[in-house]
């Protein structure tokens, strides 16, 4: 997660998943996703305890042309 | 023109095709391999049975009773004697057999864990797994009940079983029959199969070994009759013949109860045939062939490859309403436009719907015919289409009766006429500018022709090339090209964010010849070169030299130029000073626009050239795109007229240098060949001072690399100094209109080194390069050093190294086209049918986010500035006003623009110091 081309991974709350998606207008089967056993949402579990397959994680990247770049991922099993 | 469709697919199920099932769409069981009577009827139960289907007009079917066109063709069937594997499933088998009991048939999994496994794949099912998800999980069980020795259900040990490609089993060793594979897979149970990814309702495992062969309709695999009156089969009816042939004498064999052996021999000849009856490219074993030693073409190598099915009739098919020929220039068309011979126009045809209307003018068109006489060019018709379909061919003859029945409803084909929106389109295919919507302008002679400026993005040049048009035949498809399609609109490019369309060549060196310095034109110059674009009026003189009005060259360029552009920049032939003088530049490189008008500074690559050009960038950007075409179309007339009135050539005298400095380039080259030789000899005695990481030798060779380059730069240098911008070559050179200083270098100084793979040449014979020179030369001239420039000519030793380097460029060349154009495929498969939707987020068919913005910053590439969302300078610069901010690139605000330039020249440097060589 030090590493700079590793961008930054938040947990999202059970509590704004919904706005989110609202907002995307998308269902969750829609998102992108990101394996449970991803080094990423490994560590996010050290921080927060066992994340379920369903949960939402998102991905904060730099950029050069739009400043931050947001997008989110639904964590699956396996 | 839906005609026909009321049905829309929902999905599509893949399943195994039972033996039964197979009997049951079978129209008549095949036995004898004979196809045709004496009399030239086919034989019943043969392989061309009238129950299969007809080929020949006349004959109806027996299944169905069609004819020709309205029957399908049906299916029919051989019986095995023996049953046979299928090649296309043989992995599969493999993992069924090692994953299930020898004895029981059962799944070598505890039943909880079959269950579990179950519950997975159901849930993938769930979630939307796809098939790979599905085929990886089917695999991971397999592989996990394949680990067990021993049934955990009927406790028997298991042996190993192995596959000899392509369709033998072995377990232990010892051969397993397909009569014997096909037992054991009958055994597996239903229960078990759903957990490997089978769904036993539509695909039984022992279905995948053969008892009864499909036999394709002979619509499939026609005969064709040569006109010797012999008739010549399909590859597939050969097939199938040598399939009957072989079954028939197995079954005999085995009836009359031959040696085993024998019959084991029969029953693999069988496999064989039958294996190369779907592929004929199965590893392993021998292609079966034709008599005349050609491989046979058989199921697979009919739908594989680029030539298959799929790609080359499904994916893509031959159009009609399209035309080819080769191309060739006209600068005095539009970028617009393209030119269609008259042939051509008469050939291509776009459909008129008659309606209330334009029945009148419809009707008139008819009545021409399909050639029309009289001034000119004037669009006939070719073919009328009444309500029911049917065509009905123009002829001058029927023309006038055929007019007279022209109603509403029916469909008139208008020959092409001047102004219709035509697609056209340059192969390879790489870019979206590869085809665009030109209007058509009807002209003599066969070839098609366009505006010069937009060779770049087809990447067209004129030595025979050929391009493709085609007409669009719907409303909705002309409105859609017109809009995004037409060759103004692709200006900018989405690659870097800056014209692909601009002035190239001439065109630049015309503007340079135009505008460097205080060239000038008297009033016939003026008005010959005003002329090329039309109605433009000559301003006031900008100079009058003893009673006679003179016109700067560039006082007629900037009236290409929008009346409030203002931009400042530096040209091609910048010579990158370390204090830049500005306005007063030595070179007048510094351009300079004011409200319109260029007040200094030359207009050459840099201002108008595609890829570079800065005036047409922002031209495009700013004021749009009917702007930027009516820019390009005048300012490269006028770089024309003026290359015109003051004539301009290039020959090899151009590459002329004085005696006295032929003299001192050969003495600069001599000196450093003469240093490469102290180089060798002190790496001989050991003096040679090692660089650190480098081994001796390496030293030695970088060491001599470098003086040797230096020399040649020196000699180019040295020729340089003689050729001044009143050389044509020169012109063309630092203006960007073709070549570089280095090419002329070659030409007038010295070619320099050549290497291969990077290296000075050092292969050849034992020891040395060539058997000119002793063994273990290490010194400049045998390892590749070109001395001679390419005027005076090469010695052949020199001629030999440079062909060296030269095939080593065409070879990368060759090596690279194919290697990018797979790498091409396969994105364009990969990317083929995202979308971006109203919310900006790209997505798939099935509506899946692939990016939750456009490139994850919503940028279109083709209206970003060189790749950045903005252009600062710009804002600031009509903020502020361009007196106030009237800077260079360099002194920006954002520096990291210059720093890339900077970067990207550095590439560009180095791409052509590689290239050098050839």
């Amino acid at each position: 997660m030090e590493h700079r081309l590793v961008p930054e991974h938040h947990l999202v709350s059970e509590k704004d998943e919904g706005t989110i998606l609202e907002g995307l207008k998308v269902h969750r089967d829609q998102l992108p996703r990101i394996r449970r056993n991803d080094p990423c949402v490994q560590l996010l579990e050290r921080k927060h305890g066992p994340i379920e397959e369903g949960r939402v994680i998102k991905i904060v990247r730099l950029s050069e042309t739009s400043g931050v770049s947001v997008a989110y991922r639904l964590v699956v099993g396996r | 023109m839906l005609r026909g469709v009321s049905k829309r697919i929902k999905s599509i199920k893949f399943a195994l095709l039972s033996p039964d099932e197979i009997r049951k769409m079978s129209a008549t069981k095949v036995i004898t391999a004979d196809t045709y009577d004496d009399d030239g009827f086919p034989i019943d139960m043969g392989l061309m049975d009238s129950h299969l289907g007809v080929i020949e007009p006349g004959l109806r079917c027996k299944t169905c009773g069609g004819k020709v066109d309205d029957c399908p063709g049906h299916f029919g069937h051989i019986d095995l004697a023996m049953p046979v594997i299928h090649v296309g499933y043989v992995k599969e088998i493999k993992k069924l057999l090692q994953a299930t009991c020898r004895k029981c048939g059962r799944l070598l999994l505890r039943d909880e864990e079959i269950r579990a496994y179950e519950k997975e794949m159901e849930a993938l099912d769930k979630i939307g797994g796809t098939k790979l998800d599905k085929t990886i999980m089917a695999k991971e069980t397999a592989r996990d009940a394949a680990k067990r020795q021993i049934c955990p259900h009927c406790d028997t040990e298991q042996s190993k079983i192995t596959l000899d490609k392509p369709t033998t089993f072995r377990e232990d060793g010892h051969k397993l029959t397909p009569k014997e594979v096909r037992e054991r897979l009958e055994r597996i149970r239903d229960d078990d199969l759903p957990s490997m990814g089978i769904n036993p309702n539509v695909a039984r495992p022992e279905w995948m070994i053969l008892t009864a062969l499909l036999v394709p309709p002979v619509t499939v695999r026609p005969s064709i009759t040569l006109e010797s009156g012999d008739r010549s089969e399909d590859d597939l009816t050969h097939k199938l013949v040598d399939v009957l042939r072989i079954n028939q004498r197995l079954r005999e064999n085995r009836d009359a109860g031959a040696p085993q052996l024998i019959v084991e021999d029969l029953w693999e000849l069988l496999q064989y045939h039958i294996t190369t009856y779907f592929d004929n490219q199965t590893s392993g074993i021998p292609p079966a062939r034709h008599r005349s030693g050609r491989p046979l073409k058989t199921l697979v190598q009919r739908l594989k490859g680029k030539e298959g099915r799929f790609r080359s009739n499904l994916s893509g098919k031959r159009v009609n309403f399209s035309a080819r020929t080769v191309i060739s220039p006209d600068p005095l068309l539009s970028i617009n436009e393209v030119g269609v011979p008259v042939e051509a126009a008469r050939e291509l045809t776009v459909p008129l719907h008659v309606q209330q209307y334009n029945m009148d003018w419809v009707q008139e068109l008819v009545k021409r015919g399909p050639l029309p006489e009289g001034d000119g060019y004037i669009p006939g018709v070719n073919y009328v289409i009444r309500q029911d379909g049917r065509r009905i061919r123009v002829t001058d003859k029927n023309a006038e009766t055929v007019a007279e029945t022209v109603d509403i409803g029916y469909i008139v084909e208008r020959q092409l006429q001047e102004g219709d929106i035509v697609l056209f389109n340059r192969q390879p295919s790489l870019h979206r500018m590869s085809m665009m919507a030109h209007e058509v302008r009807i002209m003599p002679f066969k070839t098609f022709r366009f505006n010069l400026a937009v060779c770049p993005p087809y990447n067209a040049d004129f030595d025979g090339d050929e391009m493709n048009l085609h007409v669009l035949q719907s409303e909705e498809a002309r409105a859609e090209a017109k809009i995004l399609m037409r060759v103004q609109e692709h200006i900018l490019s989405p690659r870097f964010g800056g014209p692909v369309i601009g002035a190239i060549h001439d065109h630049i060196s015309g503007g340079f010849l135009m505008t460097h310095r205080d060239s000038k034109f008297d009033m016939e110059q003026s008005s010959r070169i005003l002329s090329f674009v039309g109605d433009l009026k000559l301003p006031k003189a900008g100079i009058v030299e003893d009673g006679v009005d003179y016109w700067t060259g560039k006082q007629l360029f900037s009236l290409a130029i929008p009346d409030d552009l203002n931009m400042v920049f530096r040209a091609s032939i910048c010579q990158n000073c370390d204090t830049c003088d500005k306005e007063d530049c030595e070179s007048d490189a510094y351009v300079k626009v004011v409200d319109g008008e260029i007040i200094s500074g030359t207009v050459d690559e840099k201002s108008i050239g595609a890829f570079n050009g800065k005036i047409l960038d922002k031209i495009a950007r700013d004021y749009g795109s009917d702007r930027a075409r009516t820019f390009i179309d005048q300012a490269t007339k006028f770089a024309i007229g003026a290359i015109m009135v003051r004539g301009f050539t290039t020959g090899i005298d151009d590459e002329d240098i004085p005696e006295s400095e032929k003299m001192k380039i050969a003495e600069i080259l001599q000196k450093a060949v003469d240093g490469v030789s102290a180089l060798v000899q002190a790496y001989k005695e050991g003096d040679l001072e090692q660089m650190p990481g480098r081994s001796l030798e390496e030293t030695l060779e970088v060491e001599a690399m470098k003086k040797l380059g230096r020399a040649r730069d020196d000699a180019g240098n040295h020729a340089g100094k003689h050729l001044g911008l009143e050389n044509s070559a020169v012109i063309m050179a630092r203006s960007g209109a073709r070549g570089s200083m280095l090419n002329l270098s070659q030409m007038a100084g010295c070619v320099g080194q050549q290497a291969v793979r990077g290296e000075r040449i050092s292969r050849g014979y034992w020891n040395r390069t060539l058997p000119h020179f002793p063994k273990g030369d290490l010194g400049a001239e045998a390892k590749g050093f070109v001395k001679s420039c390419y005027k005076s000519g090469l010695s052949p030793t020199e001629y030999f190294f440079h062909s060296m380097g030269g095939r080593e460029g065409l070879v990368d060349t060759a090596v690279r086209t194919s290697r990018s154009g797979y790498m091409q495929r396969r994105l364009i498969n990969a990317l083929e049918d995202l979308k971006v939707k109203e919310d900006r987020s790209v997505r798939n068919t099935a509506d899946t986010i692939v990016q939750f913005k456009f490139g994850e910053d919503g940028i279109d590439p083709s209206r970003s500035v060189q790749g950045r969302a903005v252009d600062v300078d710009d804002i600031l610069r009509d903020v502020l006003g361009p007196k106030k901010f009237a800077t260079l690139p360099d002194e920006r605000v954002v520096r990291r623009y210059g720093e890339l330039e900077e970067g990207m020249e550095m590439t560009e440097e180095e791409a052509e110091g590689r290239s050098g060589g050839d």
